[in-house]
């Protein structure tokens, strides 16, 4: 089949297999390398992207199922013309970022997490993110980072 | 101390983190290159058995198929530590997961069925998966080719002083048993090797590996390549916590089907591949006996140990080197006496994770330390007080401590729990306070001949500094701290300062990452090479100045002579104004740095590293006592870290490190059932959500080590040692029964509080009367 997706905002046509995954998809055809894969199980979160307003994990989305979404991927989460946007700002002020291989799935988790309107509490960040493994932080300095950003946007 | 500095000390956001945080960096599984094809691995589905033939006609006929290589079509030597394993296993397959054959294809697709395409015929041997059966005369022989008895592969014995007499002059013996489990590093990027040779039989190797030069003569042993001519470039690294540390199996199997195929493989493990194919930590098993005086003074410690390190050794088989210095010169404990087997068992086998040996020997050593206290009327913190390590102490296995900040860690965590006022006092609501501290190398560790680190600087015409440096980045921040250390002693800004460390053609020697030692070896090496860039850059500007070189200051890459305001100079025109002119020359400097220390000896004893690390934990659990689940509600770490160069980094390493050990302590786990892990998956292994992580309380103590570079010791690993040993002392003051293993799951928890698992305390009457009596 083919696909019509819109990808950060590009329109994106492609001849697929309706269960080729989101992941192959935006990896080994789009080259947007930004999402990474830890598991392909589901279970740490590494290739989370924005589908239609909802966190998806890339490698268990079958391309099938989404004609017509708009997606959003690391590489878009800041918005056209910027590199960073203040969540991602916070992530490095904070130290939120080790090995680093986590982080583009859990920005954009906490991104929509967000966009959602999370309370601004460590308790609800945590549970929010809890579908993303990190093992560098213990998750302290990134739950920091997410939490300003709550308490800041809400100004 | 001194506090002045420009950019030491400052909380400084890491270097790669903009790349990171926007998808931009760059790991090994994102590279592509013209024809890179993929491999994949045909393991063992058995523990234990003889391979009686592999059929690879099949899978060499399928199209798309390159390379098929096994043990019969391949030449290799054995490699690991005691020669003990091959890359494809010849006659014998130790353990599920072992390498039997591999393929490289054109995709993943093809690699895939050609495997199954493989056709091994194995006979089936009798398995053993337990260590202390493993011991037992009968048996299953592991390694038949080997001339050693029981399966044991090595022996750490030490011992000193009088056992006996400080046993009888002991008024309180608690002896007990304490055991680990097999647990994964788990780091969120599978391990991902590419290799590849040029036209002319140059082999260039990428891998996120973290002891680079070492890996490099070990595939030329292996493999009889000449490794002059063998470059190993590191991409950055998704996590390794020991993981990624060593070479293995799969290293091999991508060099040698890249020489049979003629073309780059890429290799990557999946999950799967990364809990059952790649190094795990080692399960220890501890029988401890510490013995005191009435008044606390510890008079004897005395372990029992059975290392179960699985189907070969690796250098896994070496974590006795870390738990016995834990056993021997944790606390000043004097008489000590260790006697250690390492088993090969029919697992998979442990290598080197991060706290290598000690949070399985913290286990046992500070639970015993509350048992202790708690049979001699003191309180644990007390005890702990009474016998801590001091400056000027040398531990019985020849450890110099140095700067030593225990005692202020565990004051602090005292403190800030509220220690004094609250444990033993929460029973009713079933919550507990527990403490645990360790002594860990924290000034490198001398394994191997050396324990140096090289580095080299440049400054270019614009002023951009260079550090070339033999250590690696793990995402730990190391990059950071040099790029800090080397801003500071040139006295130039941060933004001037780049950090490479990823070529082997072009970085000096280094040992590798491990055993905490990049801040201290690899930042004194670059502060040396720092500091002669620094007398060159000073030495231009005198001439331009018309002063002195040594009545000259740098600050903020201002050049200045202090009390005249107007004699100034940017660096880069210092820069400049050496290079652009006839007979011109350029700021490049080197270093290398070695610690000043020894090897142990074949008794154990040497001062295996130019300093030590301490910290305490405090930590407080709420367990339900009907389904056993313990819950942590806070966790207080301070950590002597010598001086923080970047404290924001240092936090970071305890509270990653901290949340590990939580891991451990609670729920990370390979289970074995008929010798393979039913679940080697993430859904199941156990690692921390962010829900099950405690919030964290971080002290810094800062003891300025004479050595550090600006008195900073390593704090690598500092974070995970505590937490099994910590939880399992607030379980105990929670609900009064003693966690003999861990991790504590609720079932095992609800054993123990339904058998009333307690301490087991020798108390001699006679001898507490008569120091009482005093």
């Amino acid at each position: 089949m083919r696909i019509s997706i819109t990808v950060n905002g590009d329109p994106v046509a492609q001849p697929v297999d309706p269960s080729d995954t989101l992941l192959s998809v935006l990896r080994e055809r789009l080259h947007l390398i930004g999402t990474k894969w830890g598991c392909l199980t589901g279970d740490c979160g590494a290739c989370t992207v924005i589908v239609d307003d909802r966190s998806v994990v890339s490698c268990l989305q079958t391309v099938g199922q989404i004609d017509g979404a708009d997606i959003t991927t690391i590489e878009g989460i800041a918005g056209r013309g910027r590199m960073m946007n203040d969540l991602q700002e916070a992530f490095v002020t904070h130290g939120a970022a080790q090995c680093g291989f986590c982080t583009p799935g859990m920005v954009v988790a906490a991104e929509q997490l967000l966009r959602d309107g999370v309370e601004p509490n460590g308790a609800a960040i945590r549970e929010g993110l809890a579908g993303n493994l990190c093992r560098c932080t213990g998750y302290s300095k990134i739950i920091d980072a997410v939490l300003s950003v709550a308490l800041a946007r809400m100004e | 101390m001194r506090s002045d500095y420009a950019v030491v000390g400052k909380r400084i956001p890491k270097l790669d983190a903009p790349d990171k945080v926007t998808g931009r960096t760059v790991y090994a599984d994102d590279l592509k290159l013209s024809g890179l094809l993929t491999a994949a691995i045909k393991r063992s589905p058995h523990p234990h058995a003889r391979i009686l033939s592999v059929d690879v006609s099949a899978a060499e006929a399928l199209p798309g198929v390159y390379a098929v290589i096994h043990a019969g079509n391949v030449t290799q030597r054995p490699f690991g530590f005691g020669h003990d394993n091959t890359p494809l296993k010849d006659r014998v397959v130790r353990c599920v997961g072992d390498e039997v054959a591999a393929v490289a294809a054109v995709d993943a697709a093809t690699a895939q069925r050609a495997l199954d395409l493989i056709s091994v015929d194995y006979e089936l041997l009798p398995a053993v998966d337990d260590p202390f059966e493993a011991l037992q005369p009968g048996a299953p022989r592991i390694h038949d080719e080997l001339d050693i008895e029981g399966n044991v592969s090595m022996e750490w014995n030490f011992q000193t002083g009088d056992l006996a007499e400080a046993e009888r002059r002991s008024a309180v013996i608690v002896s007990g048993s304490y055991s680990s489990p097999q647990a994964a590093p788990a780091p969120i990027e599978t391990h991902v090797v590419i290799a590849g040779f040029d036209a002319d039989g140059a082999l260039e190797v990428i891998s996120p590996v973290h002891m680079v030069f070492m890996y490099r003569k070990e595939l030329a042993d292996c493999l009889g390549l000449d490794w002059r001519r063998i470059t190993v470039r590191q991409p950055p690294v998704g996590g390794s916590f020991g993981g990624k540390i060593d070479i293995d199996a799969h290293d091999f199997i991508a060099v040698m089907l890249a020489r049979a195929a003629r073309r780059p493989v890429k290799l990557a493990m999946s999950r799967e591949e990364e809990f059952t194919g790649t190094r795990t930590r080692q399960p220890i098993h501890f029988q401890l006996r510490t013995g005191a005086a009435a008044d606390g003074t510890l008079l004897f410690r005395h372990a029992e140990v059975v290392s179960d390190n699985g189907a070969y050794n690796a250098w896994g088989s070496h974590a006795l080197l870390v738990a016995m210095n834990t056993v021997t010169s944790m606390y000043r404990v004097g008489t000590s006496r260790l006697n250690a087997k390492v088993v090969y068992t029919n697992k998979n086998y442990g290598g080197s994770v991060r706290g290598f040996g000690n949070p399985q020997a913290t286990f046992a050593v500070e639970q015993q330390m509350e048992e202790l206290a708690d049979a001699l009327g003191m309180d644990p913190m007390d005890l702990r007080l009474k016998n801590a390590n001091r400056p000027g102490d040398v531990t019985p296995q020849g450890l110099e401590i140095t700067s030593c900040g225990l005692s202020e860690c565990l004051e602090t965590v005292r403190r800030k729990s509220s220690w004094d006022q609250r444990r033993g006092r929460m029973r009713r609501q079933h919550r507990g306070l527990g403490a645990a501290a360790y002594v860990h190398v924290g000034g490198g560790a001398r394994i191997y001949g050396s324990d140096g680190c090289g580095a080299m600087t440049k400054i270019d015409d614009s002023g951009r500094v260079a550090l070339i440096s033999g250590s690696s980045e793990l995402g730990q921040g190391s990059e950071t701290a040099l790029a800090m250390i080397v801003a500071e002693t040139l006295g130039v800004p941060l933004e001037a300062v780049s950090v490479s460390h990823d070529d082997t053609d072009v970085k000096p020697w280094d040992v590798g990452v491990h055993a905490s030692r990049t801040t201290f070896v690899a930042g004194n090496a670059a502060r040396m090479a720092a500091a002669k860039a620094r007398d060159e850059l000073l030495k231009g500007a005198a001439e331009v100045l018309d002063r002195p070189a040594r009545s000259l200051t740098i600050r903020d890459g201002v050049i200045s002579v202090p009390g005249e305001p107007t004699a100034t100079l940017r660096y880069e025109k210092a820069v400049r104004r050496r290079l652009l002119r006839e007979g011109s020359s350029i700021i490049m400097t080197s270093a290398f740095y070695d610690p000043p220390t020894q090897r142990q000896d074949e008794n154990y004893v040497g001062n295996i590293s130019a300093s030590y690390g301490f910290g305490a934990h405090v930590v407080e659990v709420e367990v339900d006592p009907d389904t056993g689940m313990v819950r942590v509600l806070g966790l207080w770490a301070a950590h002597d870290v010598g001086r923080a160069i970047n404290p924001m980094s240092c936090e970071g390493q305890i509270e990653g490190g901290a949340v590990m050990g939580v891991g451990l302590a609670l729920s990370e786990e390979l289970p074995v059932e008929d010798g393979r892990f039913p679940a080697p998956n993430l859904h199941d292994y156990g690692m921390p959500t962010a829900m099950d992580a405690p919030p964290i309380d971080v002290t810094l103590i800062e003891t300025a080590d004479e050595l550090g570079p600006f008195g900073a010791k390593g704090i690598g690993e500092g974070g995970i040692i505590l937490p099994p040993a910590a939880i399992a002392n607030a379980v105990a003051d929670a609900v009064g029964v003693r966690p003999r293993s861990y991790p504590i799951r609720p079932w095992k928890l609800r054993r123990w509080i339904e058998t009333g698992e307690r301490s087991h305390v020798d108390k001699r009457p006679q001898l507490v009367r008569d120091v009482n009596a005093r």
